[in-house]
Parts: structure tokens; C-alpha cells; sequence
């Protein structure tokens, strides 16, 4: 028995017609055609499904499409103002060679956004902590906590929204 | 991350030596990928693999009534719906000739021999009805004893996989250099030790995925998510369809998500999923989920060495001897005997051993067959030698830095034939210079900083303990690799490449080689991989051979193309080769700007577009070599294992990209971790794999991995390539396990003779 | 890895979710946070006929003192109790625990009164409400009870609710002042599952001599295991290491945590005590300059 459900993705009004088993992920990448989130393990564990649910990173594997009606969900797809430039974050882990395969970044740059809202001065160690809900097969982490303190201090001492392209 | 690069200094900008930014990240970061579970095509269907609940049992029948008439079913196949119900897929590297006794179908026929094993494929109209009614599919299994063991599949006892092969072991090899036994009647000390190391995994965050098409009016298929061999792969598609023109396969990469050995080999599914294409006439997609992953995809490292070693008192090593079982799981795949080839061939390491006995035997078990995983066979033999060396100087009382010194090869004697071969190549190190490698990390690290440190009191009951592991890795061959590079009148440059893309950045490495050649700039050069289409042939990327080989055909068609154009703008200009300058805009003289030719001008006759081609072709391989260094406290009560510092050496002949190499360093450390201290895959009696799920194979995050400091050199360019080069990718992980282990034991004064480190096993070490 | 199907309801009030479980009971599930039950449906390990979903029900979630208790309504997150303010003042106990549960995409979903139903003996929350002594008020269309913390957990995920109720909030008493608490477990990596933990609190008299210590383990048996002896051992004893190294010795007689691939029963009984040695310490210490 489907539900008829409505999700804010991204600033974008979505509506589908869902069985209430459709996880949030597959609504997000197949409904929304939204693939920039990625699942990695569907049991909640590398975060690289992770999306912001009212603003919080959640894992879009451990909740269904029905769960989200009616709530704002924002994804990578949402963080660069424009298709010429990147989000502070994303030109971070651009320059700070962040990344390798690339399929974990959506999820860890969720988290990371929502984190530097949070927590816009974090040491090194809180990072860390922070990032150990997302696992990275390719980096060994250390240029992900490099880029996301460089882009905590872009954030703080500019504030500007977007770093153009280079 | 702190990285010292003692290296040449770069020639052009964004060339060779340098770290411009990397050409893959911006439709990764913007979640812009296209990843296979990412690509659609219309009216696509969902495979999904039914597979074995039982680690070894026998069935008759399969009744596929239920699953048919379930809701959206379009077809379910089991080896019955298969052409002579399934042929055998080959081994594409070092086969042995027993192991072909041991090859998998694509589906069970009648036997299962692994939990996980594939026995049928449903095709539905969407991923959750596939799975409904797969849990439809009645199959009678009667259970079958199992055997698990490297040392039980040799028992006389043992249950057989392969009645018919009358043994389990699947492939063996005997090397013998020197005269062994008299090497160990000159000994003062022999030392005898028996090391394991666990089953564990490449585990790319990406699971495996497919989608095929199949064009009933030009008779061919596309078949998109190839990766790190599309071209091997088709020809074993196209040999295993019973096509004869492998041309009407195109196989296509789309963004890999992580290979490190095991993504883009030929599995079962690689001919399931083309096949269903066909069979049902619609594009066919699957996703590999995470549980399945764990149980299918490609296993390695397990294995059990039973090693002596011969010394004399002043640390001379005289002899080393070494029989191991590697236990390959239920059917010898695609890479056949490479693991244990590379680990008997390598074993050696950067030392020198007047005589060596090397074995293996590797086995079929009921486990999840294997195959490579990043620095496969030397992650396993760098922890069995550079533990059996630091044992010899505990009970010899010598230094465990002074007792490697003293046995490295001289830097005199190289190219150094080791004597042994792998895969019929001979195993001779290219170059190198151990003993100056050693002291540059010695100087880079602080070693004696390191040393007053553990000497050091700990706080709060804590054990401090330093390690070193020395180890000597590989790079190449599988002998050649194309590459053609294409110039417009508008001053684009293409390069194609038959390497490729697992997440390395290998799109960024070969621009830069073609900067450094070409002569034009960075941001004109675009690199194309992975399409057969497009690609006439090529090798792919894996044992770290992209820029060995890629980048020495990309260098040569550059260089060729360079040439050609300043030959055809020389003779228009009539100047000098020398005394000519390449840019975007076309050819000038130095020094005389207005003396120039447009490239419009110049590529005119070749309708606007001139390309080079060069097939790059290598038959030896090349041998970086570097040092680990772990300096770690360890908590005897709870056996937590802390790392205070980590610190890897490395020469890799010449570096293309610092950033790069630094980036591929410490994320195979981050493996090296979890083989080290946390990843296994466990079984119960009867077979059952205990860790199928994320919670339970323990991949590291943030807070397991430490920083790592790394010293990059370029004292010993490979002289096999024009490039110098030796490949970067694994010595990262090569060492880790041998490093750690090391420090764990000089830090509890106990020898650590298996992996993984476990908080249980530590503490029992503790207790020992 | 695609959840079996099912039905779904999501009411908006509590009547509602305790109608539908009326009607429903035993072929039902109420999923609240669903960090530990989706994942077992998305395995098709737990495959419920209909889920209830209580998310919509706003006045479930809160954090309140009510004369002196805390009160934690069942769907409070993870991440509000870890970040109350009211918490860390009068329940650092609670802070500390929740900071060890999974990470904070976890934490920001998953709720308290889940966590408690849930029942996992390796959970953090379940032993940090044993050794504060918390009671849970449950509810059903037949009325309400407030049960302990002892007569709830029943096994491994096995509790005191019967199939129409509800867990609708948890209520921790106070703590005296002059007491220290600590919440210490270790785990193969930060976020999973402890191999073994201990929350411990001390009150100190004002000889400085032990008045009163509790000391609750997680992963130690089939539910949260209180140290009843060794808690008794401590009082009025001096607080040094040879009486806590004795008391913790105490706390795993007779324990027998299951064995499992990450570590055997006897290496779970060692960090055990090593767990409780550290909790006591720790909170004796924060009892000691909570006097001071």
C-alpha cells in the first residue's frame, strides 16, 4: 500500500508515491534522481548515504521515504551556490586532495557542513572525532581533516559562501 | 599531512614533480559522479544473485515455479538456463597448471562450496521485488562436511571440494637458491617460528556493480561499471559468450569507487549479468549490497608460514627457509597463483641470504574464494621477515636497526637478481640504494628522538615500543600499455589511455606526464580511459602499474607528437627543431615571436587533428622499496594499541605528483591499519562468515588512523622506463602489519607471531 | 539489502500510537529512532508485519526536571540529551555515557526511549540508567506503570513491555551532592559496541571515606549488571587503589559476558574489571574535588 509523500530536497518541493518500505536513500537517488548520495553499506555503518534532515546529518539508509514527508532534506548536490563554483568545504577537499574515488565525499561533506555550523573553530582532534562516523577506504583521512580546518578558516575570516573556480 | 620529497626539481608547470590540482575531483565533490548504481538506462530491470546459505552442500533441484510467479518477476536463471550450464572462468594471470581443476562457474551446479556462493539470478522490475522473491527459490541442499584450515585442507582426512582433483591443493611452487644446507650447519643461532596472518580484504567503499545492454539489431552489448581491466575482461566475456569477434562487447568505466585489487577482476557476475541482458532483451542492472560484498567479493592475506632462519652471531644472515599454505577459499579465481607467487618470490625482501627455500602450497577451503589485495603476498611475507629479524636481534642482543644494515644488499650490486621468478618473470631489483634510504629516515624521523622516547617512562601503566619494517615492493608489468595522444587546431589535447581509473587519480598523473612531454599546458589536456570503444587495447591498473606503463606510452606518444609538429613548423619556419616553442596558439622561434605558425596552419592538412601512438612494452618489473617506522604505547590491560608515531620511507624511482603519492601512501597505511590491528573475516564450524556486515569486519575510521609522516626519494630511478618510475601505490600498506607487530612486541617484550593485533590477542600476549 | 514489506502507521498522538497498539500488538513494532531497527530489516533479520512510527508524536520529545528528577520523554534524541544543559549539570553521568553511543548521524536520530527498549546489553544508555537507579513509565490503552530499571530489563533485548505498551519517558532521580560519576568502555573502534564498560558512582562522606558507590557494567551478561557486592564492599571504605582494585575484582565474580569474535569470556571478565578499576577511580576522583 503506497503513501503519497512531499520532501523539501535541496530548496525543491518532491513528491512521489511510495511504498512505505522505500528507504530514504533510494527515494533520494531514484524519486529525486538526486545520485550524489551514495549507499555504501545500507546498515547505517560508512556514512556515505548521509544527508541533513532538518538541517542534522542523518544516514538516508536507516530511515524510510514515509519517515521524511513533510521534513527539508539537503544533500551534496545542494552545497555549491552555482555551476561554476564550490561550496568553501568542497574547494577544500579540492585543494587539500581530499579525495580519491570520490564515493565517500558526498556523505563526510554533509557531515562536515552541518559540523562547522556547529562547531566553526574545531582543533584537529574534534574533527577526527567528528569524521569517525564516515569511513574512507581511499584517503587514510588526514587530508579530509587538513581540508576541512582550511575551510574552517575560510568560513570564519571571509564568509563568503562560495570560492570560485580555479 | 607532513611530507619531506627529496626529488628532482620539476621542469614545467603543472609537469612532472609538481602537485597541480587534480583533474577528477570537481563532479565528485558536487555529487556529480557516475558511479555504475548511479547510471540508468530506459526500461532497465534488477538482477539479483541468489546465493549459497551453506558453506558446502549438495543439491539436486531448483524450483524456480514460486520465483516466476512472483510479483514483477521477469526471469530467474540457475546453471540449467546456462550454455553447457556454465563455462569455467580463466585464470588472466600466473595460472599453474593444477589450478584449472579448481575454477568457478558462474552459477552452482549442484554443488555449493561457499557460503555465498551464486546459484541463481532473479530479474524483477526493481531491487526490493528481486529480493522478495528470491527468498521463493527452493533448493534441497544436504549438508556437506566442511574443511576451513589451511593446515586441515592438506590432512590426509580432509573433505575434498573437488572429488575428482583427488587433493585440495590447488597450485604449488619450490624455489631453491644456494646451498641451504650447509648455510644452516655454519649457523650459531637458528630460529624457528610458525607466523599467521588473517583473512582480510580490499573492501572498496564502493560495492560492485553492473548494467548491460544488448542490441538485438547489431548483435552486440554494452556492458557499463568495467573497471581496472575492461579490455581483459571483454575478451574473457566475449570467449565465455562463445563469441568469436570480441568487438561486439564494448565495455565501459564509468567513476570507480576504490579498486585496491579486488574491484573490476572477472567474478561470476561479470558473465550473470551480460547474460541476462541477452536472455531477457532489456538492460539489466546490479548492485553488489554490502552483505553480498563481504561474502563474494574476492578475500586474500590468509596464511600460515612455518619459517627458519640461519645466523651467525654478528647478525650475518646465512639462510632463510620457508614452506606456506595460502588458502585461496573454494575455487582458484582470476589471479590464480599470483598471491602466493608474489609472497614465495618476494620473500627475500631488501636483504641478502646466501641461500633461501622458498614453498607454498595454496589450498581450496570452504571460505569466499581469493584473489589480490593491495601489496598482495608482501603485506603477508614483510610481517613473517621482519618479524623473524627482530626476533634473531633479541635473542642475538643486536640492535634491530644495526642487524638490517648490516645484512642490506649493497648499493653496488644492482640491478640484483633475487633468483627467484614471478609469474615467469625474473625477480630482479632495478635499482636501489637500501643503506642510504635507511639513513635518510633515520635523520627524517628522529630515530634517536625516537628511541629516548621509548625510553621514556609511560604514564598510567602504558607499554611504549618502537618497530621498524624494511620491505621491498613491485611495480608493473603485465608487459605493455597503449596510449594515443590527439592535438586539435584549437590546441586541445586528448590522451587515451589503456590504463585505468580506480580512484588514484591516474587521469591527473598522465596529464602532467603529457605537460612534461607535449609541452602544453595543463588545463588543455583531457585523459580518456576505460571504453573499449574508444581504446584499442590495454592493460588496466592494478600492482601498480598505471604510471609505470601508462605513463611511459604517454610520455613516448607525447614526445612523438612533440616532434612531429616542431618538425612540420621547422621546416615551414625553417628554423631549427631546437630553437622552436610549442603553445596553445601554435609554433614560434625563441626569441623571434612573430617567426611563428598557427597550429591551424599546421594541422591543416590532417583535417585540424594529428594523433601519436605509442604501445609502451616492459617485460621486467620494477622495485621501489621503503621503511616503516611505528613507535606505539600499548595498554597490557585492555590491550588497546595507541600510535604515537608513524613514519614511512619510500623511494619510488621518480615521483610524478608529491601530493599524490602522499595521498596513495597514507590511505594504503590506513589498510595497513586495519590488516594490522582490526579487519577479519571469522567463520564458525560450519563455515558461516561471522563478519558479513559492517559491524562485525572492522574497517579503521578517523580515529584509528594516525597522521603519517613520509619521506619521499628519487635516489634510484627505475631504469626500465623513460620515466624512471616505479609505481606509488602500495608501499603504503606493504609494511604495516610487520612495523606494528614489531613495536608491539619490543613494547610488551613478547613475540607477536600473528595478525590481526586484537585487543584479546594482546592481552593474552601480555599474559604469555 | 532491501526491507520485506509491511505496514506503516504514523499517528500523531500518543492515543493514537496506543490505539494502533492495541489493535496490532504482537504484529507490530514501534519504530521510534530506527538506528538499530532498520538495519536489522534492511538485513531481513527482523521483518515486522506493520511498524508504528512514533516521530509525529511532539509530546514525547522533551528533557524536563520534575521535583527534582529527570524526565526524558522516549523520543528525545540521542543528541539533545548529550547536549542538555540541565544534564551536565545534575546527570553528567548521562552526558558522558551518550557521548560514547555510535556517532552523531546516529545519535541525532536515535532516541532514548528506543535505546531502552532496544534492551542491547552492550548499549551504553541501559547501564547508565542501571546504575542510576532510573525507573520507565510505560503506557498502553489500559493504563500506566512505572517500572525499575531491574524489573525492565528482562534478557537480551528482551524487556518487562508487553506487546501494547509503550515506552513513554524515563525518570532518573537526583544525585546528592558531593557525588562523582563516570562512564568509561572500550570498544575496538569509537562508536561500536563496547567489549566492555562501567559507569560508577561515588559519594564521599565527609572523612573523605566511601558513603555510597554504584557501579552498573554493560556487556557484562544479558541485561545491565549493578555490582551490588562490590558496591557494598566499598562502603565506608577509603577509596585507594588496592580497595578499588579489590571491589572491581568483586563486580566480576561470577559474570560470564558471551564470547564472540572480538573477544572470549575471559578476556570480556578482564576489561571488565579493568572498566570498573577506571570508572571508580575517575569518579572518585570527580567526587573528591566535588567536595573539595
Amino acid at each position: 500500500m503506497s503513501r503519497r509523500i512531499a520532501v523539501e530536497i535541496n530548496g525543491r518541493a518532491v513528491e512521489g508515491e511510495v511504498e512505505p518500505r522505500l528507504l530514504l536513500a533510494d527515494f533520494i537517488r531514484d524519486n529525486a534522481g538526486l545520485t550524489g548520495t551514495h549507499l555504501g553499506c545500507e546498515h547505517g555503518v560508512c556514512g556515505a548515504c548521509t544527508v541533513q534532515l532538518d538541517g542534522h546529518p542523518v544516514r538516508s539508509c536507516l530511515m524510510f521515504a514515509v519517515q521524511a514527508h513533510g521534513h527539508r532534506i539537503a544533500t551534496v548536490e545542494g552545497m555549491a551556490p552555482g555551476d561554476s563554483s564550490l561550496h568553501p568545504l568542497q574547494q577544500a577537499f579540492h585543494e587539500c586532495h581530499a579525495l580519491q574515488c570520490g564515493f565517500c565525499t558526498p556523505g563526510i561533506l554533509m557531515t562536515m557542513e552541518a559540523f562547522l555550523r556547529e562547531e566553526p573553530d574545531p582543533t584537529s582532534e574534534r574533527i577526527r572525532s567528528a569524521l569517525a562516523g564516515n569511513l574512507c577506504r581511499c584517503t587514510g583521512y588526514q587530508n579530509i581533516i587538513t581540508a576541512v580546518r582550511l575551510a574552517a578558516d575560510r568560513l570564519q575570516n571571509k564568509g563568503e559562501a562560495a570560492v570560485e573556480a580555479s | 599531512m607532513k611530507i619531506t620529497a627529496d626529488i628532482i626539481d620539476p621542469v614545467a608547470i603543472n609537469g612532472i614533480g609538481t602537485s597541480p590540482l587534480r583533474k577528477e575531483d570537481w563532479p565528485l565533490v558536487r555529487g556529480e559522479g557516475t558511479f555504475v548504481a548511479d547510471f540508468k538506462r530506459p526500461g532497465m530491470v534488477h538482477a539479483f544473485v541468489v546465493r549459497s546459505p551453506l558453506a558446502h552442500a549438495r543439491f539436486t533441484s531448483i524450483d524456480r515455479t514460486a520465483v516466476l510467479a512472483s510479483q514483477g518477476v521477469l526471469d530467474v536463471i540457475t546453471a540449467a538456463e546456462l550454455p553447457d550450464r556454465g563455462h569455467k572462468i580463466p585464470t588472466r594471470q600466473f595460472a599453474d597448471e593444477g589450478s584449472n581443476r579448481f575454477l568457478q562457474r558462474p552459477l552452482a551446479d549442484g554443488v555449493v562450496r561457499y557460503s555465498g556462493e551464486p546459484v541463481a539470478v532473479v530479474i524483477a522490475d526493481s531491487r526490493y521485488r528481486a529480493e522478495d522473491a528470491a527468498e521463493l527459490l527452493d533448493i534441497d541442499y544436504e549438508r556437506l562436511e566442511v574443511v576451513l584450515e589451511p593446515d586441515d585442507a592438506v590432512a590426509e582426512s580432509a573433505p575434498l571440494l573437488q572429488p575428482d582433483a583427488g587433493t585440495n591443493i590447488a597450485g604449488r611452487l619450490l624455489v631453491e637458491i644456494g646451498a641451504l644446507d650447509e648455510a644452516f650447519a655454519q649457523a650459531d643461532l637458528v630460529i624457528k617460528e610458525t607466523f599467521r596472518i588473517q583473512r582480510h580484504a580490499a573492501v572498496p567503499l564502493e560495492t560492485r556493480g553492473l548494467l548491460a545492454e544488448y542490441d538485438t539489431e547489431t548483435e552486440s552489448l554494452t556492458v557499463w561499471g568495467a573497471a581496472k581491466i575492461p579490455h581483459v575482461n571483454r575478451a574473457i566475456l566475449a570467449r565465455m559468450l562463445g563469441w568469436s569477434d570480441e568487438s561486439r562487447v564494448r565495455m565501459v568505466e564509468l567513476h570507480v569507487g576504490g579498486g585496491f585489487g579486488a574491484r573490476g577482476e572477472f567474478y561470476p557476475e561479470d558473465f550473470l549479468i551480460p547474460f541476462a541482458a541477452i536472455r531477457t532483451g532489456r538492460p539489466v542492472a546490479w548492485v553488489e549490497d554490502r552483505e553480498e560484498n563481504l561474502r563474494a567479493t574476492n578475500h586474500s592475506r590468509e596464511q600460515v608460514h612455518r619459517v627458519e632462519m640461519a645466523l651467525k652471531k654478528d647478525g650475518t644472515f646465512l639462510a632463510l627457509k620457508d614452506s606456506f599454505i595460502n588458502n585461496t577459499g573454494a575455487y582458484v579465481r582470476t589471479h590464480g597463483m599470483t598471491v602466493p607467487g608474489l609472497s614465495v618470490s618476494m620473500l627475500p625482501g631488501p636483504y641478502k641470504w646466501p641461500a633461501y627455500r622458498g614453498e607454498f602450497r595454496s589450498v581450496v577451503t570452504n571460505k569466499t574464494p581469493g584473489g589480490t589485495y593491495r601489496s598482495p603476498g608482501r603485506f603477508e611475507i614483510n610481517f613473517v621477515r621482519e618479524r623473524l629479524i627482530d626476533i634473531a636481534a633479541h635473542r642475538l642482543g643486536i640492535d634491530t636497526v644495526d642487524i638490517r644494515r648490516r645484512n642490506l644488499i649493497d648499493r653496488a650490486s644492482f640491478p640484483h637478481d633475487v633468483g627467484t621468478l614471478y609469474d615467469g618473470h625474473p625477480v630482479i631489483y632495478d635499482s636501489g640504494d637500501y643503506e642510504l634510504l635507511l639513513d635518510k629516515a633515520l635523520a627524517a624521523f628522529d630515530y634517536e628522538g625516537l628511541k629516548r622516547w621509548r625510553r621514556e617512562p609511560a604514564t598510567a601503566g602504558m607499554r611504549r615500543g618502537l618497530g621498524i619494517g624494511f620491505f621491498v615492493e613491485k611495480a608493473g608489468p603485465a608487459e605493455r600499455e597503449y596510449a594515443r595522444v590527439e592535438l586539435n587546431d584549437r590546441g586541445d589535447v586528448v590522451v587515451y589511455t589503456g590504463s585505468a581509473s580506480v580512484g588514484q587519480g591516474v587521469e591527473t598523473i598522465l596529464a602532467q606526464v603529457c605537460v612534461s612531454h607535449l609541452g602544453l599546458p595543463y588545463d588543455r589536456v583531457r585523459v580518456v580511459h576505460g571504453d573499449t570503444a574508444v581504446i584499442p587495447e590495454g592493460m588496466g591498473a592494478f600492482g601498480s602499474r598505471a604510471t609505470m606503463l601508462g605513463g611511459a606510452a604517454v610520455m613516448r606518444a607525447s614526445e612523438q607528437l612533440r616532434k612531429r609538429l616542431l618538425d612540420a613548423a621547422a621546416e615551414e619556419l625553417e628554423a631549427a627543431p631546437a630553437d622552436l616553442m610549442l603553445t596553445a596558439a601554435g609554433v614560434s622561434v625563441i626569441g623571434a615571436p612573430t617567426r611563428s605558425v598557427s597550429l591551424t596552419n599546421l594541422l591543416s592538412a590532417s583535417a585540424g587533428v594529428i594523433t601519436e601512438e605509442h604501445r609502451f612494452v616492459c617485460d621486467l618489473l620494477g622495485f621501489p622499496y621503503g621503511i616503516h617506522f611505528a613507535a606505539v604505547e600499548v595498554d597490557p590491560a585492555s590491550g588497546a594499541i595507541h600510535i604515537h608515531r608513524y613514519a614511512v620511507a619510500y623511494d619510488i624511482g621518480r615521483c610524478v605528483n608529491p601530493v599524490l603519492v602522499g595521498g596513495q601512501i597514507s590511505g594504503g597505511f590506513a589498510q595497513g591499519i586495519g590488516g594490522a590491528l582490526l579487519e577479519e573475516f571469522s567463520f564458525d564450524a560450519s563455515g558461516q562468515p561471522l563478519s558479513a556486515s559492517f559491524m562485525d569486519y572492522l574497517m579503521p575510521t578517523s580515529e584509528e588512523v594516525p597522521d603519517v609522516e613520509l619521506l619521499i626519494t628519487e635516489d634510484a630511478p627505475s631504469p626500465l622506463n623513460p620515466l624512471g618510475v616505479k609505481g606509488a601505490g602500495e608501499g603504503g600498506t606493504a609494511a604495516v602489519g610487520a612495523a606494528i607487530a614489531n613495536a608491539v612486541s619490543d613494547a610488551l617484550g613478547t613475540e607477536v607471531t600473528r595478525l590481526p593485533l586484537s585487543p584479546q590477542r594482546v592481552v593474552e600476549l601480555v599474559g604469555a | 539489502m532491501k526491507p520485506a514489506q509491511f505496514e506503516y502507521d504514523d499517528p500523531q498522538t500518543e492515543d493514537e500510537a496506543l490505539d494502533l497498539l492495541a489493535r496490532h500488538g504482537d504484529d507490530c513494532k514501534v519504530i521510534a529512532g530506527g538506528q538499530s531497527l532498520v538495519p536489522l530489516m534492511n538485513f531481513r533479520l527482523a521483518r515486522p508485519a506493520r511498524l508504528i512510527d512514533i516521530n509525529r508524536i511532539d509530546s514525547l520529545s522533551y528533557i524536563r526536571r520534575e521535583e527534582g528528577r529527570l524526565v526524558i520523554g522516549a523520543m528525545a534524541r540521542h543528541t539533545h540529551l548529550e547536549h542538555a544543559e540541565e544534564v551536565a549539570q545534575g546527570w553528567p553521568l548521562l552526558t558522558e555515557a551518550v557521548g560514547w553511543v555510535g556517532h552523531a548521524q546516529i545519535r541525532n536520530r536515535g532516541t532514548i526511549g528506543g535505546s531502552v527498549a532496544h534492551a542491547d546489553p552492550a548499549a551504553e544508555l541501559p547501564a547508565a540508567f542501571a546504575a542510576l537507579d532510573a525507573k520507565f513509565q510505560l503506557r498502553s490503552k489500559r493504563g500506566s506503570r512505572t517500572v525499575s530499571w531491574d524489573e525492565f530489563f528482562v534478557s537480551e533485548f528482551t524487556t518487562a513491555l508487553a506487546p501494547d505498551e509503550l515506552v513513554a519517558a524515563v525518570e532518573v532521580p537526583a544525585l546528592d551532592p558531593g557525588t562523582g560519576t563516570a562512564f568509561v568502555e572500550y570498544a575496538r573502534r569509537h562508536g561500536d559496541f563496547a567489549l566492555g564498560g562501567a559507569a560508577a558512582i561515588v559519594k564521599l562522606g565527609r572523612d573523605g571515606r566511601c558513603e555510597r558507590a554504584t557501579i552498573a557494567l554493560l556487556s557484562a551478561g544479558p541485561a545491565p549488571v549493578r555490582a551490588k557486592a562490590a558496591e557494598q564492599q566499598l562502603r565506608g571504605a577509603k577509596l585507594d587503589d588496592s580497595s578499588i582494585r579489590a571491589a572491581s575484582a568483586e563486580a566480576v565474580r561470577g559474570l560470564r559476558p558471551t564470547s564472540d569474535l572480538h573477544g572470549s569470556t575471559e578476556y570480556r571478565i578482564g576489561l571488565l574489571r579493568t572498566m570498573t578499576e577506571r570508572a571508580l577511580t575517575k569518579a572518585a576522583q570527580r567526587a573528591a574535588s566535588s567536595t573539595s
